[in-house]
């Protein structure tokens, strides 16, 4: 028996569509199919004819599915069916890794993707739910690097699943040194503070000879369920690179992170953070703590960034100061800007945007930043509010859990 | 510790802490009237420098004496530098007035960083050091420990008049009274009939100008530069400004000498002289928390 749903604002009024769970279904892995097919074009496709093609297409594909309602349509289903939307992306994605698992350079751009994606989910939370600002999130990526690395080298018998969730801990606990004089901060102050130790960050490395100084550290590969990540997946198994377990670990992550931070989004959490950030002082007239919130957010974005740098140390192999630099910071909070701040969605395709096409122009490469700089002033110039902006909150229709 | 060893560290000292004052003011000075944060500074500054480079460059073909050399650069470069600040606001930073303050402080950063890559790319051999004329006289003299150089002189009396002349701009013009006007009540300063767009790009311009200024001493003094040196120059300035108090010159001028003197006794305290940075940087930290609107700004209650 279909039961039919409900779907949109149902107190708006204005339009009430119903559809059956199937169409609904199909509309979500539609959208699913068609997204592993522009990201597969996106890193398989090497000639800058065919990425340039490719970019002039997606826009006028994006028209042509607003004009036809047929993004409207898959909007509401994917509001309809959260849980079922993101199995089925996280399933895509398992799809696009095996697609691509014998290029080698493909999967670890696909894999720095989605490892900036998780640190963005943390900034999002950071910046987009509780306005907290944070222009160190490589700092606490390369705090989660750096403990990554020095877990290994120290506590040998440490098994590396462990490792990773201490170091997301231990970037979580350092950035707890930030808590007071961002609380007592407001505006460009609370920016100078973590822009300050982004660059103590860095310096201190630097000049610290116990962390490998400039030259940095080795890192070795990952060990999980008794499987080295540093070897190729053999022929019997269908072959490929070793990329494709950070993949997955990475896609893993990044998942979970999504998930934690839709929840948190969606329920009365999000919505006390959502109001500290629109008006400190009128939501602590009705009772909400400002400044628990504001550490809540600071704590757990922080931790996703060192979650995600662990992972990026054990990927590279190797890790030094000059990896964890302010403009780094600065992409990071581009990368959410691009998407629209506060959209958990966004990140992820504006996180490929930013990290996959400069890569893919090889021929502007010496002129990359130069046009990332221009591209990004000229979005906010003529479109602040970013590819996506943020939807207004949902109070009755489709919730995840 | 030995006098001449002391002041051998107070005139090093002195003449960074003008350079940062004159970056950080430029800062207060655009929170000012704006409220805004224009984190191109520092590579505005850059640019400066290396403008002033260019023009040096010219003029020694035309073989004309430093001193006519040195004046030309330092006009062009500060004039050059104070219309592309005018630009810089009129075009990216007035447009996005009513958009988040986040919006304006990561446009004015890309800003920069375009402006950075700019130079690396397209001025000659542009991401190697560059060395800068030693165009001030090199006469020293030597006093114990104290080798007291002719150039730091001159330097540290340039930095200090230009914000001498600045604080007299603001204080006693008319332009000036038009500044102070729109940085206390932009509203009521239209009311009164003040061309609120003309102050904002005028002060955008005096700013820019003096960081131009503060890229060229930086040039003269060390005698190099690089593309990449605004960046730091532009952080340790709004740490400079922010640590003094946003919106205050006097706030500026303490900000900028406070963090040379960190920088100095980090450097004399720990035996790698690298840590300053980590040094200077920590203790900017926690005199914020302990100050959280600065050192000298007034403490405005929240309006709700």
């Amino acid at each position: 028996m279909a039961t039919n749903r409900v779907v949109g604002r149902p107190f708006c009024g204005t339009r009430v569509i119903t559809m059956p769970d199937f169409k609904t279904k199909l509309a979500i892995l539609l959208g699913v199919a068609l997204s592993v097919v522009v990201l597969y074009g996106f890193l398989y496709l090497e000639r800058e004819w065919e990425i340039g093609a490719l970019l002039v297409m997606v826009p006028l594909g994006v028209y042509f599915l607003r004009r036809t309602n047929a993004l409207t349509y898959y909007q509401h289903a994917a509001r309809e069916m959260p849980r079922f939307t993101w199995i089925s992306f996280v399933l895509g994605a398992v799809v696009l890794i095996m697609l691509l698992r014998h290029d080698d350079f493909a999967l670890l751009m696909l894999t720095t993707v989605l490892l900036y994606a998780t640190v963005s989910l943390g900034l999002t939370i950071q910046f987009g739910f509780v306005g907290v600002v944070n222009f160190s999130a490589v700092a606490f990526f390369g705090i989660g690097a750096y403990s990554m690395a020095a877990l290994n080298q120290h506590f040998v018998f440490l098994p590396d699943l462990l490792i990773i969730f201490f170091s997301g801990a231990i970037s979580a606990l350092l950035g707890a040194l930030l808590i007071l004089p961002i609380l007592r901060t407001r505006g460009h102050y609370a920016a100078l503070i973590t822009i300050a130790f982004g660059i103590l960050f860095r310096t201190f490395l630097e000049v610290n000879d116990v962390l490998g100084g400039p030259q940095g550290l080795k890192v070795p590969a990952l060990e999980m369920f008794g499987w080295n990540f540093g070897n190729s997946f053999p022929s019997e198994m269908g072959g490929g690179s070793f990329y494709v377990a950070y993949a997955i670990v990475a896609l893993v992550l990044v998942a979970i992170v999504y998930l934690i931070t839709r929840l948190i989004e969606s329920s009365w959490l999000g919505l006390n953070m959502d109001s500290v950030r629109l008006d400190e002082v009128a939501s602590a007239a009705f009772g909400i703590n400002g400044p628990r919130w504001k550490i809540a957010a600071f704590m757990l974005g922080n931790c996703f960034a060192g979650l995600a740098g662990a992972v990026y140390a054990a990927m590279y192999g190797f890790i030094a100061p000059a990896n964890f630099n302010l403009s780094d910071s600065l992409l990071l909070v581009s990368i959410v800007l691009l998407g629209g701040i506060g959209n958990a969605v966004a990140v992820i395709p504006a996180a490929f945007l930013i990290v996959v096409l400069p890569e893919k122009f090889q021929v502007i490469q010496e002129y990359r930043l130069l046009l990332f700089g221009i591209v990004v002033i000229l979005i906010l110039r003529f479109r602040p509010s970013g590819l996506m902006p943020r939807g207004l909150r949902q109070y009755f229709a489709g919730r995840f859990g | 510790m030995d006098l001449g060893f002391f002041a051998q560290y107070l005139i090093n000292g002195l003449v960074q802490g003008i350079t940062y004052a004159l970056v950080a003011v430029g800062f207060t000075l655009f929170f000012g009237v704006l409220d805004v944060i224009k984190f191109s500074h520092g590579d505005v500054l850059m640019l400066g420098a290396f403008t002033a480079l260019a023009v040096f460059l010219g003029l020694d073909q035309l073989a004309s004496p430093a001193w006519l050399s040195l004046i030309i650069m330092l006009c062009i470069g500060i004039l050059a530098m104070g219309l592309l600040g005018a630009l810089l606001c009129k075009f990216l930073v007035l447009p996005l007035k009513e958009s988040p303050p986040l919006n304006t402080l990561l446009i004015t950063l890309m800003f920069g960083s375009v402006i950075r890559e700019a130079v690396r790319l397209f001025f000659p051999n542009g991401s190697n050091p560059k060395p800068f004329p030693a165009l001030l006289p090199e006469a020293s003299i030597n006093w114990g420990n104290l080798n007291l150089r002719l150039d730091s002189v001159i330097l540290i009396i340039t930095g200090a008049l230009a914000i001498v002349v600045t604080h007299l701009l603001i204080q006693k013009t008319r332009i000036g009274l038009a500044i102070r006007a729109v940085a206390q009540d932009e509203e009521t300063a239209r009311l009164m009939g003040i061309d609120f767009k003309k102050t904002v790009l005028v002060t955008f311009a005096l700013g820019s100008g003096l960081a131009a200024l503060s890229g060229i001493s930086t040039g003269l003094y060390y005698q190099e530069i690089n593309f990449s040196m605004g960046l730091m120059l532009g952080v340790i300035g709004f740490s400079a400004a922010v640590v003094g108090g946003l919106g205050s010159i006097y706030g500026a001028i303490v900000g900028g000498l406070l963090f040379a003197f960190l920088q100095t006794l980090g450097a004399i305290w720990f035996s790698v002289p690298a840590y300053k940075d980590v040094f200077a940087f920590a203790v900017i930290i926690i005199l914020m928390a302990w100050r959280p609107t600065g050192l000298l700004a007034d403490r405005s209650a929240e309006r709700v």
